[in-house]
C-alpha cells in the first residue's frame, strides 16, 4: 500500500522541476494515473521516459504498486 | 574441406575485457544470458503471457495481433511457465509488465507504446528497417 502523495513526493524527488500529478484511481492504495510533465523528456522516447519514472520508483513500485497507468511527456 | 571444428564453447573464452556471447540456460548460460540471446538473436522478439496461439492476457494479445497484421515473423517466450525469466525480464528492460516487445535487441515497450506506434506508423518503420 502507498498514497498517491507519497508516489508524487518519490517522483519529484528524482525529477525536482517537472509537473506531476497521481491519482489513486480505485481508493485501495495500489492503482494509479500519473502524469508526468518534465522538460528532460522532450530527448528521449516514450520507452526511455517510462523506464525514468520506472526507475524513480525504485523498490516501490515493485513491491507496493499494482497498477500505474502512466502518461509522460515534455512541456 | 577442413578438418577444424569449431565448439560453440570457444565462443565463450573470451579474453579480459570481452564479453562472451550470451547463452541460454540449457547452454550453461543465466536466465539474463538466455533473455539477452534471445532479444539480439531474431530481429523482433516478444514476451509475453501465453502463446501467440494461446494468448492468456488482453494486453498479449494485442500485441500479437498488430505484429501478424504487419506480417512480422517474431519469436516469443511464455513467462507464465517460467517463473525465473518472469521476474528476470523487468530487471533486464528496466520495465515492470508484460508484454514487453523487442526490435532489433531494444526494448520497443509494452501493450500501450505499440499500439501508439503502430498507429502513428513508427513501428512499420522499425520492423522494415533492416539491422
Amino acid at each position: 500500500m502507498i498514497t498517491a502523495e507519497e508516489i508524487r513526493a518519490k517522483l519529484l524527488e528524482a525529477f525536482p522541476h517537472a509537473r506531476v500529478q497521481v491519482v489513486d484511481t480505485t481508493g485501495t492504495f495500489d492503482h494509479f494515473d500519473a502524469v508526468v510533465v518534465e522538460e528532460s523528456f522532450r530527448t528521449l522516447s516514450r520507452v526511455r521516459q517510462h523506464q525514468a519514472v520506472y526507475e524513480a520508483l525504485g523498490d516501490a513500485f515493485r513491491d507496493r504498486i499494482h497498477a500505474l497507468a502512466l502518461k509522460t511527456m515534455a512541456p | 574441406m577442413s578438418e577444424k571444428i569449431s565448439l560453440p564453447i570457444a565462443a565463450n573464452q573470451s579474453g579480459p575485457g570481452q564479453q562472451s556471447a550470451p547463452r541460454t540456460r540449457a547452454q550453461g548460460g543465466d536466465v539474463m544470458s538466455e533473455i539477452e540471446a534471445e532479444v539480439k538473436g531474431q530481429k523482433v522478439f516478444l514476451y509475453m503471457k501465453g502463446t501467440p496461439d494461446f494468448p492468456q492476457c488482453g494486453f498479449s494479445a494485442r500485441v500479437v495481433q498488430i505484429l501478424q497484421h504487419l506480417g512480422a515473423e517474431f519469436g516469443s517466450s511464455d513467462i507464465l511457465v517460467d517463473p525465473e525469466k518472469r521476474d528476470a525480464v523487468k530487471v533486464y528492460g528496466k520495465w515492470p509488465t508484460i508484454p514487453q516487445l523487442y526490435i532489433d535487441g531494444e526494448l520497443v515497450g509494452g501493450c500501450d507504446i505499440t499500439t501508439e506506434m503502430f498507429q502513428s506508423g513508427e513501428l512499420q518503420t522499425l520492423l522494415g528497417a533492416s539491422k
